[in-house]
């Protein structure tokens, strides 16, 4: 079976869970004998080193570039501001990297022979849309993050509607989550029948146990550590973290916040932080990836994923397979998958900080949390997400009717 | 053939979610919102579906059929619970001793597992087990059921050291070898104790299965079940029915047929001339012992394990039992009567049973019942409330 897959971002050039899911995903289909071209829009530094780097272990894919600047998670203001902060100039706008995305994508579906398009998030649904006008195969929509969930219930319009276009025009919708799968259903108004819920997996590979060192220091002067890693934006909820923490400090003034990661919301954070005096208690590390952040996970006795609407949400998975113990909102995709967290509503900050305080008040509660949770996590393999995929593509490639 | 037929009343003092902020300023069983920690909205529920309806059955039973012979434990904690917020469901509790056909069970007040940490505490739960029982029922218990009915050989000691006649214990295979549930045994060295062992399939079949459209038994009729139980003539004294009262009303629902089964099933039984019943003390009085049961590890009637793992089976479950324990000296110390009983509501095995990790897996979570969201949940509200707890202690004695 031969898939036609559109991405934006892949490792090491990604800026979040997208890149991570995609290659997960992209590697297990191939192992699975799914015969895989995965199209990407490039503007890498020196693309021919990190592609080889990137798809070395996986045989049989090949990648496409366009020349698209690579910025995923933006809007188009953000964009703008982007470009203009770097100098940047070319062509004016997200949309039309989209759009010059889709184009490109005409003249590949043209030359390329495959049975099946699977595109990943809005970002690549033009491109999708526009592989199957030319080559009339099915097309999958892979929703991995709703506008809905990035803007945390405000929408950008123009984005919306591409990313409703991308959806409706879709054979078949594959949703990170039961709790997108309703979103898409409520607010996009598609058909449940047509969605298949696809959890993400977990990269099995063991994990780097060095911690990291500065963290370990403070531990031993009798700091413990809570730690957030993701973008710093407002669907990621780094300011309901930043409530508690208040509440946890009144109790436990030796507990250090490590947040792990970088977003448009940062200062934000950071002045908050400040007017709360808790600046001794947060350390703001700007955005880890690989071993940096395998070094963090490991030095922290608590991860929590606040956000406000999380598809899925990768890094709770992450944070218990390196041994960290989770509490994660209520409002998350993984929540489905590992039942072995404490849960709480992204607004109840109150009782974020109790649960804060319970953990790592108590040795045992964080032995069993991270004991039963890390055997969910393991549970959740890329293999078994690629299975998924595949009795979705036979339903939909009339080859194997 | 004797029928056993023995009932469970029970209902614990559930904590409130008892976070940091309420250290220090809040009771712990005192929840008034719209929450499964509501005590009394929970015991208000059970007395409607369960211990009314019920009580009315059985009643018309005793009264119906003057061989109709019952055995019930009931809890200290669920009749303060039900002196306060329905009295009248207690009263229907003492009309069915008052026809003289049923006796009273004795275990610890608080329903606990106290035998296996501090014996001391055991006995003084007993003795206000058997102090309420005698106020409210006028018995004197001669038969006892430890919490979940956890046995060993030490308990069998215990018992009698204390002059009891029978133990209720579970019928597991793994403890009889080839032998049938349906005769009496004794402990090692306890010739005056019996033993009286749950036939936990056919106890199961009401209390678990009766409602289980997939089971090859479905639907349970009263014909079939005494069919199945008169087979026992000829190859055992007794059979001993032992299940948790709210298996009728609560567990299985009235709309599944339940009470109608009840109040047919003694009559049906009745129909074998071979067949009678019996208190549990009557029954260890009549027949004999049929040799030592040894029972070296503790044996419960819960789960595939027939263990204590869903009770202590984890380490928060370790952690928290330990800490509970460990303030029982200073508890005690502090000569507060109120403090001691808040202590001991703590006892109460449920609040371990909330913190049991080894149901709440992936999509077979409807198997954890709770009144919390989690077992973490369970456990971080319980050891808030010791915190508070050993703060009031210490304000005591200070």
């Amino acid at each position: 079976m031969k898939v036609l897959m559109f991405g934006w971002e892949f490792p090491p050039h990604n800026s979040g869970g997208l890149g991570v899911a995609c290659q997960g995903l992209a590697r297990a289909l191939s192992e699975n004998g799914v015969s895989l071209t995965f199209v990407l829009p490039k503007r890498f530094g020196s693309p021919r080193e990190s592609f080889k780097f990137v798809f070395a272990d996986i045989p049989d894919c090949h990648v496409y570039s366009v020349n698209t600047f690579l910025m995923p998670y933006q809007t188009e203001a953000s964009y703008k501001n982007f470009l203009r902060e770097n100098g940047y100039i070319y062509g004016g706008g997200l949309f039309e990297e989209v759009e010059r995305y889709s184009l490109e994508a005409l003249k590949i579906a043209k030359r390329e022979s495959f049975d099946i398009i699977h595109a990943h998030d809005w970002l690549s649904f033009g491109a999708g849309i526009a592989a199957k006008r030319v080559s009339g195969k099915p097309l999958i929509a892979h929703v991995h993050a709703t506008e809905i969930d990035r803007t945390a219930g405000n929408p950008d319009p123009e984005i919306f509607k591409r990313e409703r276009e991308g959806i409706i025009s879709a054979d078949k919708v594959f949703s990170v989550s039961e709790f997108t799968k309703k979103m898409l259903v409520r607010d996009y108004g598609v058909n449940g029948e047509k969605i298949k819920v696809v959890h993400n997996g977990l990269d099995q590979k063991s994990v780097p146990s060095g911690a990291d060192a500065a963290l370990v220091k403070l531990k031993q002067s009798g700091y413990q550590v809570v730690l957030f890693a993701g973008r710093i934006t407002v669907m990621k909820g780094v300011d309901y973290l930043v409530k508690a923490a208040k509440r946890v400090v009144e109790y436990a003034p030796r507990v250090l916040f490590v947040i792990a990661g970088s977003g448009d919301m940062e200062e934000q954070i950071m002045q908050e932080v400040a007017a709360l005096g808790l600046s001794k208690n947060f350390i703001f590390t700007g955005f880890l990836r690989g071993e940096e952040l395998s070094r963090v996970y490991n030095a922290a006795d608590l991860f929590v994923s606040p956000s406000v609407s999380e598809p899925f949400g990768l890094t709770s998975l992450e944070a218990l397979a390196h041994g960290t113990p989770v509490i994660m909102s209520k409002q998350s995709g993984a929540s489905e998958v590992l039942t072995h967290a404490m849960k709480v509503d992204y607004w109840d900050t109150e009782a974020l900080a109790d649960k804060i305080l319970s953990v790592l008040e108590h040795g045992s509660l964080r032995e069993v949390l991270t004991a039963n949770g890390q055997r969910d996590a393991f549970a959740c393999s890329w293999d078994k997400a690629a299975k998924v995929c595949i009795d979705a593509y036979k339903t939909l490639d009339q080859s194997y009717l | 053939m004797t029928i056993c037929f023995y009932l469970h009343v029970h209902q614990p003092h559930r904590i409130r979610h008892y976070r940091h902020s309420s250290i220090g300023r809040r009771d712990y069983f005192d929840e008034t919102e719209e929450l499964e920690t509501n005590n009394k909205r929970v015991l208000q529920k059970i007395v409607e579906k369960s211990y009314i309806p019920t009580n009315r059955v059985l009643l018309s039973l005793l009264e119906r059929h003057p061989e109709f012979r019952l055995s019930l434990s009931i809890t200290g904690t669920v009749v303060e619970q039900l002196e306060q917020h329905a009295p009248e469901a207690l009263e229907s509790f003492v009309a069915l001793t008052e026809t003289g056909k049923v006796e009273i069970v004795s275990e610890t007040y608080h329903h606990s597992l106290s035998f296996f940490y501090s014996l001391s505490e055991f006995e003084a739960q007993v003795e206000l087990h058997a102090k309420m029982v005698k106020r409210l029922f006028g018995q004197r218990p001669s038969a006892f059921r430890n919490t979940e009915l956890a046995y060993n050989n030490d308990l069998g000691r215990w018992a009698g050291r204390r002059g009891y006649k029978a133990v209720l214990i579970e019928g597991w295979d793994y403890v009889l070898g080839d032998r049938s549930p349906n005769f009496l045994y004794h402990p090692p060295g306890e010739p005056n104790v019996k033993l009286l062992l749950k036939n936990y399939r056919l106890s199961d079949d009401i209390a678990f299965r009766f409602s289980e459209n997939t089971w090859e038994g479905w639907p349970l009729t009263v014909e079939k079940f005494a069919s199945w139980a008169s087979r026992i003539n000829g190859n055992g004294d007794l059979v001993d029915l032992f299940m948790d009262y709210e298996t009728f009303g609560e567990h299985q629902w009235e709309d599944t047929g339940i009470f109608d089964f009840l109040s047919s099933l003694p009559g049906e039984l009745l129909k074998h001339p071979d067949n009678n019943f019996m208190t549990v003390s009557e029954a260890a009085s009549k027949y004999p012992s049929r040799g030592e049961l040894d029972v070296p590890h503790v044996l419960t009637w819960a789960d595939t394990e027939r263990d204590l793992s869903a009770w202590r089976g984890n380490a928060i479950q370790e952690d928290a039992l330990s800490r509970l324990y460990e303030l029982e000296a200073r508890v005690f110390a502090a000569r507060d009567p109120v403090l001691i009983d808040t202590w001991r509501r703590l006892t109460t095995s449920d609040h371990f049973y909330y913190m049991c990790t080894k149901w709440f897996n992936d999509g077979d979570v409807h198997a954890y019942f709770s009144p919390y969201e989690s077992p973490y949940d369970a456990f971080s509200y319980y050891m808030n409330v010791l915190k508070d707890l050993e703060l009031r202690i210490t304000a005591k004695n200070a």
